[in-house]
């Protein structure tokens, strides 16, 4: 299992990476791991408004399904164009690739909030 | 003796794949009046890709693809929660009576007296087994039963003016409820079951308040439990002023033992497809009757059968009914085998059914309980829960079931309910022998010994199949649901 | 009982492996208080004579189509069944089997099924179809709210001419969501009043709904219709209570709907007394996620071999619970297979030739009807197999005159609408003979006195 040092996280397990007002989010190693194969993901259009903790999207594998939820307040600037086709892109690289939405800040205060890699680490080895 | 051997498999294709343009397997008379027309903007040329096969092809084709099927008739079918037991033949000889297949629904009351009759019968029968005070017929299936309900206590609260927005249901409960509720606009708020597997009244009593409409339970429960607090939570959910409902799925376990509508209950659907023996037909047809206590009677679905001075008859005029649920009155042909059925057991059969059910449950729980996980310890009434925690070298639930398939069964139930991880939820019903119930626990004892002496033995399971484990996951990415030739070369 | 296997010695036997003394010793967790402390009132066990005797005697009450001379339909037809149905249903892999969710032991439902999708893709011009619904009426509410869902939109438009049931059906369904429906009147030729549709169609419009052939056996435009629905953004539901007409007609897919559904009764299946059909659901692919019920695909095991699975299964209640598309788990599937049978048995000629016949002895009846004295047809748009006949007097004392002579002469339509207490339907099937249809004219001759 991977927690990458330069990304953050959330408790409902989404990694978060910051460059200057645009996060990337996508769901962690151990996300995709619990649900197994990913076979559909639905992510909010362009130009949609998101609110912290609100969900966007969905990922579903062939017998779970699970809501994603907005780690920061903002608005969509792009979709990962890929996954629609190839949701597969999730399991076989879940932190690159497999990204799912980059998002233009609107509080930057929110991504204090979030977690470093090793509390997110600590948190999933808690939940056995 | 393993039931489970291979023998010879045939092949089938398509039915289109079977097509030859100029076959027919149909016969019309001679058009005896002139031929009429259409515009020409309101016909289409042909049906594109319909199939031209010979009246052999199709019985061939139907006939193969039966094969490949696994049913009660077949063997022992265990699948927790589905009530899996014998079909009797003379139900399906009944339902084919010309006089009852043949009649027409608009059929005038009194030329369908017979229809109307039958139906006024069961509908007394089901109030007496459960018993409620009046029985809907209309629901198709059990799903349809819970909206039927549950439609009934959200108009009993409308009537009294209450905007009371939640239903609380246990995670035990099976799927339709929770979608049940949500179709009733209301919110569902989920109860944990805790440990011992059953519904506690203290439990009960910390969610209710002023915005509870109902309580979902089922009863027995899905670990085979019976919610041994049930009166004192009827009594709580209505002193909080809600209502319950309950999922009559496992009525199986209760026949003649104790009747839900005495314990206090508001309104629960009956499965005739499963309490009642009516064949599950690869999926349905079902029915889903609804016992109601008094105070929903205003509500139930129209028309409602009943019994006037001149015979038999439709009421429709009921102000207060949630109206209808599907067109005419609900899946006649299968009420006629649950009649038979419940005519051929009469009341002492139906009790005998019940307990012999708990028997063989409990039987297979004594059997396999040393090697099994038993997650729940309560006494077990129509079904039993197990899991895979005891099993070893990465073999899991999923495994055991597909290696019951080599030995001859259908497996159990499994991953259900959702608060037993890796569930194996075994309902033998009454109908098995105790020879079939040893073979089935020689079965899954044999499995649980290959798990630790050759895995490979679940992990490729089934091998004796006609096909093996199916890509699920491809089948998901690209759905493929139509038959196109492209997609099959 | 011949159902239950158990010697006294067996449950003798069972009882001290389980480690108690007697069967209620397995009750111990009813309190003595919950249960019933006296038998069931229910009659004493019949052996299999006496309960065909008695079930026999029950049938000879009823009237049906080989004892009286009957042209009702209304959502439930009279069509001839091949034998080949009845024998290749009573295979009992296939009806004593469970919903197929153990793929390997299942391929003979699964396969059966695809191909029914299939059939029924083909019929409406659609893309996808799912395993089955419980019947017409409740798959149409059903549509009405997967168009809600697909549109964001909560208003429906349902043509006043959609089989009553249906209309009934959608109400119940939709009472508790805040959907806000709202009927479209029916034009002097029968079909829907398209300036009115116009001036209905909105931006809240989520669906217009309409029969296609309708309640009244008008075959209905639909291309206008969904050409302006789709203006509004609102989607076309197109309900066909009689899909034998499909056989001839248009598929409403060609003609731009985006869901179909309908009554696969008349495929097959004997009346019996309104149940069990099959409701069939179809619609364009891009709305298969939005789609209730199940869904089966096509894939291969893992040795390559061709095989087919549920699938698509995360919309359903069992995975997604309160956020599912649809409360539906157990359908018709037994009933959708005597479809694919009937279908393909009858084939690309035989579809066509039976919806022919039905239309011609239709056209047939009606003029001859049209003919008589006192008697005239409301609607002038073109029909299929039913056709609403007006007549001066009293249609129930009409309709009452003819079961005295043996005949079902059609269906009075002030069971549904009370204004409508001079008109009735009637049916006319490739069941019926000449010498039959003229048997209906000559005791309709003389009218309701």
């Amino acid at each position: 299992m991977e927690f990458p040092e330069e990304l953050k996280y959330t408790e409902e397990h989404e990694w978060v990476m910051i460059e200057d007002d645009i996060v990337t989010v996508g769901i962690t190693d151990f996300a995709q791991d619990s649900l197994g194969d990913v076979v559909f993901v639905e992510l909010p259009e362009v130009g949609a408004m998101l609110e912290a903790g609100k969900s966007f999207g969905v990922v579903e594998s062939v017998k779970a399904v699970s809501d994603v939820y907005s780690p920061v307040s903002g608005e969509v600037v792009e979709i990962n164009e890929d996954l629609p086709d190839t949701p597969e892109l999730i399991n076989t690289s879940a932190y690159e690739d497999g990204w799912m939405i980059k998002i233009r800040l609107s509080d930057t205060a929110e991504l204090d909030d979030l977690l470093d890699a090793d509390a997110y680490q600590a948190f999933v080895d808690e939940q056995g | 003796m393993r039931v489970g051997t291979s023998g010879l498999q045939l092949n089938e294709k398509l039915i289109f794949e079977h097509s030859d343009p100029g076959r027919r397997g149909y016969s019309l008379p001679a058009l005896d009046v002139r031929v009429a027309t259409l515009p020409p903007e309101l016909v289409r040329t042909e049906v594109p890709g319909f199939p031209e096969v010979s009246e052999v092809d199709v019985v061939r084709h139907f006939t193969r693809l039966s094969t490949w099927n696994y049913g009660v008739d077949s063997g022992f079918y265990p699948l927790g929660s589905c009530t899996m037991k014998y079909n009797p033949k003379v139900n399906e000889t009944a339902a084919r009576i010309p006089g009852l297949a043949g009649c027409h629904p608009y059929t005038p009351e009194t030329l369908s007296q017979g229809a109307l009759g039958l139906m006024y019968g069961l509908q007394t029968a089901l109030a007496e087994i459960s018993g409620f005070s009046a029985v809907t017929l209309q629901p198709a299936a059990g799903a349809h039963g819970e909206l039927a309900g549950m439609l009934m206590i959200r108009a009993w609260h409308e009537a009294k003016g209450n905007k009371r927005r939640k239903v609380l249901i246990p995670d035990t409960a099976h799927g339709t409820n929770p979608a049940t509720a949500a179709l009733c606009g209301y919110d569902v708020v989920p109860i944990a079951s805790g440990g011992s597997g059953v519904l506690t009244a203290e439990t009960v009593a910390s969610f209710m308040n002023d915005d509870v409409a109902a309580l979902m339970v089922t009863n027995p429960n899905t670990l085979g439990l019976f919610e041994s607090d049930i009166v004192k939570i009827c009594d709580i959910v209505h002193a909080g002023g809600g209502l319950v409902y309950c999922d009559g799925a496992n009525l199986n376990a209760l026949m003649g033992i104790a009747r839900p509508g005495d314990l206090g209950i508001d309104a629960m659907h009956f499965n005739l497809h499963k309490t009642f023996a009516t064949p599950h037909g690869g999926g349905g047809p079902g029915s889903g009757p609804v016992g109601v206590a008094e105070k929903l009677i205003p509500y139930l679905p129209k028309p409602m059968v009943v019994k006037n001075d001149q015979g038999y008859g439709l009421d429709f005029d009921r102000p207060q009914s949630i109206g209808r649920l599907r067109s005419f009155y609900g899946n006649f042909g299968i009420m006629v085998r649950a009649w038979a059925y419940i005519l051929t057991m009469g009341g002492s059969g139906l009790k005998q059914a019940s307990e012999m059910a708990v028997l063989n449950a409990n039987y297979i729980r004594a059997r396999l309980e040393p090697v099994y996980n038993l997650p729940h310890k309560h006494r077990s009434l129509h079904e039993v829960v197990f899991n895979d925690a005891n099993l070893a070298n990465d073999c899991h639930t999923l495994d055991v079931a597909k290696r019951l398939i080599d030995y001859g069964y259908h497996p159990p139930t499994i991953y259900f309910p959702l608060v037993v991880k890796g569930a194996i939820m075994i309902e033998p019903t009454e109908t098995e022998s105790m020879e079939t119930l040893d073979e089935f626990c020689d079965a899954m004892l044999a499995i649980a010994r290959e798990s630790q002496e050759n895995p490979d033995l679940l992990h490729a399971a089934p091998t004796i199949t006609r096909v093996q484990r199916l890509d699920e996951t491809a089948a998901a990415r690209q759905p493929c649901l139509c038959w196109n030739p492209a997609d099959f070369v | 009982m011949r159902y239950i296997p158990h010697t006294e010695e067996d449950v003798r036997q069972m009882l001290a492996a389980i480690g108690v003394t007697s069967i209620a010793d397995l009750f111990a967790e009813i309190p003595a208080e919950s249960r019933l402390d006296r038998p069931l009132a229910l009659p004493a066990p019949l052996s299999e004579s006496e309960l065909l005797r008695d079930l026999q005697s029950l049938a000879a009450q009823n009237a049906t189509a080989s004892s009286q001379l009957s042209f009702l339909g209304g959502g439930a037809y009279n069509h001839f069944i091949p034998s080949v149905i009845d024998q290749l249903i009573s295979r009992s892999e296939f009806y004593t089997a469970y919903t197929p969710y153990q793929p390997e032991i299942s391929q003979g439902t699964l396969q059966a099924v695809f191909e029914y999708q299939t059939l029924i893709c083909q019929l409406t011009g659609m893309e996808v179809s799912n395993a089955s619904m419980y019947d017409g009426a409740s798959a149409c509410a059903e549509a009405v709210l997967m168009a809600a869902r697909a549109t964001k939109r909560k208003q429906i438009l349902l043509a006043a001419s959609l089989h009553p049931e249906y209309r009934e059906t959608v109400t119940t369904y939709c009472q508790y969501l805040g959907m806000e429906l709202i009927d479209v009147p029916t034009a002097s030729s029968g079909r829907i009043d398209a300036a009115a549709l116009a001036g209905l169609l909105g931006k809240e419009t989520a669906a217009v709904v309409v029969g296609y052939p309708n309640f009244f056996g008008i075959i209905e435009e639909l291309e206008p219709i969904a050409a302006a629905a789709h203006v509004a953004g609102a989607l076309l539901v197109t309900a066909v209570a009689e899909p034998i007409a499909l056989g001839l007609l248009k598929s409403p897919g060609e003609l731009g709907a985006d869901i179909v559904i309908g009554e696969g009764q008349s495929f097959g299946m004997p009346v019996s007394f309104g149940g069990p059909g099959v409701g069939f659901f179809a619609a364009r692919e891009k709305l298969v996620r939005s789609m209730p019920g199940r869904l089966i695909g096509a894939t291969r095991d893992k040795n390559g071999k061709r095989g087919f699975v549920l699938t698509l299964a995360t919309r359903e209640q069992h995975i997604r619970r309160e956020k599912a598309t649809s409360n539906i788990c157990s359908n018709q599937g037994m009933c959708a297979l005597m479809a694919s049978m009937y279908l393909t048995l009858l084939g690309k000629n035989g579809i066509r030739e039976v919806a022919q016949q039905n239309l011609s002895k239709a056209t047939y009846a009606r003029s001859a009807i049209a003919a008589l004295p006192g008697f005239r047809l409301p609607y002038s748009a073109p029909m299929f197999n039913e056709f609403v006949v007006e007549v001066e007097g009293d249609v129930v004392a009409l309709l009452t005159r003819l079961e005295g002579q043996g005949i079902l002469g059609g269906i009075s339509l002030a069971r549904f609408w009370p204004g409508m207490h001079n008109r009735f339907l009637v049916c006319v099937t490739e069941q019926h003979r000449r010498q039959d249809i003229d048997a209906l004219v000559a005791a309709l001759k003389g009218g309701a006195a």
